[in-house]
Parts: structure tokens; sequence; C-alpha cells
């Protein structure tokens, strides 16, 4: 009997590692199904801003322009949350990211534009699914690394917004990190209501 | 209700023995190609075995099995953790990694080990060898950071 305990313990053990995985693996059914929905919604976006931009004069600039633009829209609101201190709605639009990102068609630019398109936008769709699921610090962690990819992004594709690029001195141990914002006024995504005005805008972009 | 403990022990029993045949998949190969992390970059000694004890076991294509982590449920665990830490990051494959992706990979392999998320708590549980202690957390850091820099600067 002195036994019992410890193989009940295994027993435990055994089911509950079988639940994780097979919880785990549900979930990843779940996200796919999920972004595909809203890459279909992203397309139904897309189409709207198409047709809209066919009425204006330099339509081969306003496309490649609009095609971005749906990704500096998610990642502007992304950036909100995260001054919002809020997870949920960072992990969500987290999620709109990568659909943003997926969708992005590089076909138009060199070939040279092209490789470094694709090397951002690998990067930027991992550290999006990361936002999606993670915790707020994490979050940060990883929205740090893809503002680097937006900046880059957008130096590239242009975009119809005016944005500001923002450094903020204190992230990662001091080592310093950027944001874009769609304001002059700062409002600190890195920490929030912690240090909500701490950082200096460095340029338009 | 003694009657009814043994049944459960006898039932637990009989599932550990049964998930005993729950084939593992292993995870293991002689290759060191070129694209590997310590290959490429020469890490110190200590570092490269800090790397091989704590790391490499789920984040490269070859993990080290001593005997435990060949009975189940152990082996399903570590086997869930390989799958998601080679997607993650995969030492064996970082030279393919586009210089982008190298750098954000190094950043995230910083923030991991400074705040004590890797290695897993869960696995660090069992395999005692595979804990960082403070000095050789130091050791890592130092060194990849020195990496990232001169990354960088290419
Ligand atoms: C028990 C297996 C295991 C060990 C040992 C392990 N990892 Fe991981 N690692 C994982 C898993 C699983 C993930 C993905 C899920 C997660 O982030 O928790 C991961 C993710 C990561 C990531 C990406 C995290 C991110 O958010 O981008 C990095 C970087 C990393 N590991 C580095 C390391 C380093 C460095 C070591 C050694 C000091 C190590 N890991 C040891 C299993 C492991």
């Amino acid at each position: 009997m002195k036994n019992l305990k410890p193989i009940l313990g295994l027993m435990l053990l055994a089911i509950l590692i079988f639940t994780v995985t097979s919880c785990r693996d549900t979930k990843k059914e779940d996200d796919h199904e999920m972004d595909q929905d809203d890459m279909e919604m992203e397309h139904d976006d897309m189409e709207m801003n198409d047709s809209s931009m066919n009425s204006s004069d330099n339509m081969a600039m306003d496309q490649n322009k609009s095609e971005s633009d749906a990704i500096v829209v998610n990642y502007l609101e992304l950036k909100n949350a995260l001054v919002a201190d809020n997870t949920e709605a960072a992990a969500s639009s987290g999620k709109k990211v990568v659909s943003a990102f997926k969708a992005f068609d590089v076909a138009k630019y060199s070939e040279e534009e092209q490789k470094e398109l694709n090397d951002i936008i690998e990067d930027a769709i991992e550290h999006a699914e990361h936002i999606a699921e993670s915790a707020m610090d994490h979050q940060r962690e990883h929205f740090e690394i893809l503002s680097k990819d937006m900046a880059d992004l957008v130096a590239i594709t242009g975009t119809s917004k005016k944005l500001y690029q923002a450094y903020c001195p204190m992230f990662n141990d001091g080592k310093g990190a950027i944001w874009l914002s769609e304001f002059k006024e700062i409002k600190n995504p890195y920490y929030g209501s912690k240090m909500l005005t701490c950082g200096t805008v460095q340029k338009e972009v | 209700m003694i009657k009814g403990l043994k049944f459960l022990a006898i039932i637990a029993l009989v599932a550990l023995v049964v998930i005993q045949f729950v084939p593992a998949k292993r995870n293991q190969s002689d290759i060191v190609p070129a694209s590997d992390f310590i290959a490429s970059y020469n890490p110190p000694k200590e570092v490269e075995s800090i790397l091989r004890t704590s790391c490499y076991d789920c984040h490269s294509n070859n993990t080290n099995y001593p005997w435990y982590n060949k009975i189940q449920p152990v082996a399903m665990f570590l086997e869930d953790h390989i799958e998601h830490g080679k997607e993650e990051f995969n030492f064996n494959e970082f030279g393919e990694y586009s210089d982008r992706r190298k750098m954000s990979k190094l950043k995230s392999f910083i923030s991991q080990v400074e705040q004590d998320e890797m290695p897993l708590d869960s696995y660090t549980l069992i395999h005692r060898s595979a804990k960082v202690s403070n000095a050789e957390k130091e050791l890592v850091l130092t060194w990849v950071n020195q990496l990232q820099d001169s990354l960088r600067n290419q």
C-alpha cells in the first residue's frame, strides 16, 4: 500500500499530459481557422481600398501604398493596445498583423527589394504570432523587433499615412527601442501607463 | 475504501505499462550541418558545453537520451518540447536563417535566458544537469552579446 501514492501520482501525471497535449493540438487548429477568417476579412478590406484608389491619378504608387497600409493600420492598433496595457486587445491586433503580412504581395517590387521584403515578412509574422499568444511583457519584447521590421518595411514600400518614429532609450536594458506612431505626442507602448510620456520623436517617416 | 484504492492502483499500473508502448519519435542525427550555431561561431569551450547540455536537447536535430528520457510519459513530454522548441529556434539550422532572423533570434535568446525562461523549468526539474547557474548565465550572455554586436556590424 505504501507504493500507492507514487503510482497514483504517475497516473495523474499521465492523464494530465495526455490532456495538455491534446488541448494544445486543438488550440492550434482553432488558430488556423481564425487566421483564415481574418485573412478573408483582410482581402475584403483590400478590395475596398483598391476600388477607392481607382479614382486617384497615380494608381500604381497608391496601390503599393494601400497594401502596406493594411499592415500599418493593424500595427498601430496593436501599438495603441500596448499603450493602454491591454493584453487581450494586443493579442487580437497581433493576429490581424499576421494576416495583413500574409496577404502582402511583394510581386511588384524589384528582385532585391523582394528578398528584403520576404525576410521582413517572415520575421514580422513570427513576432506578431508570438504577440497573439503571450503575456504583456513578452508582447512588448516581440513588439520591439516587430517595430524594427515595420520601420524597414515602410522604408521600402512607403505609406500614405503620416507616421513618426519614436524612441524609448530605456527599454531592453537600456539598449533602447523604436516604435512607429501616428501621433507626434509620445505615448509609450513599451511601458504603458507606467511611463507613458517616456521617449522622443526621432523623425517623420 | 481500501478495495477501491487497490483497484485504482491496478488501473494506474496498467496505464503506466500500456503507455510504455506509445512509440516515441527519436530526435537523433549524427550529421552536424555547416549551418550549425556552434560550428559557425566557435564559442569558448564553457559556453559550448552549456549550450549543448542545456539547450541542444530541445533546439537541435540531435537530442541526448539518458534512460529517463526513454520512459513514458517523460518521452512524450520531451517530444512535444522538441517539436515546439525546434520550430522556434533550431541551433543546427541557424546559418540558414536570414540576417534579420538571426538578429531577432539572438535577441530572444538573450531575453529568454536573462529572465530564466530557458531552459524550461519543467525540464530542469528532471534534467538537473541542464540547469544554468548564475555564473554560467553570465558567461553565455556576455558571449551572445558580443556575437550580436559582431553580426550587427557586418
Ligand atoms: C525542454 C526543452 C527546452 C530546453 C532545454 C530549452 N528550450 Fe528553448 N524553447 C522550448 C520550447 C518548447 C519553446 C517554444 C515555446 C515557448 O516559447 O515556451 C522554446 C522557445 C525558445 C526561444 C524562442 C522564444 C521566443 O519567445 O521567441 C528561444 C530563444 C529559446 N527557446 C532559447 C533557448 C535556450 C538559449 C536554451 C538553453 C539555455 C533553451 N531554449 C532550452 C524548449 C526548450
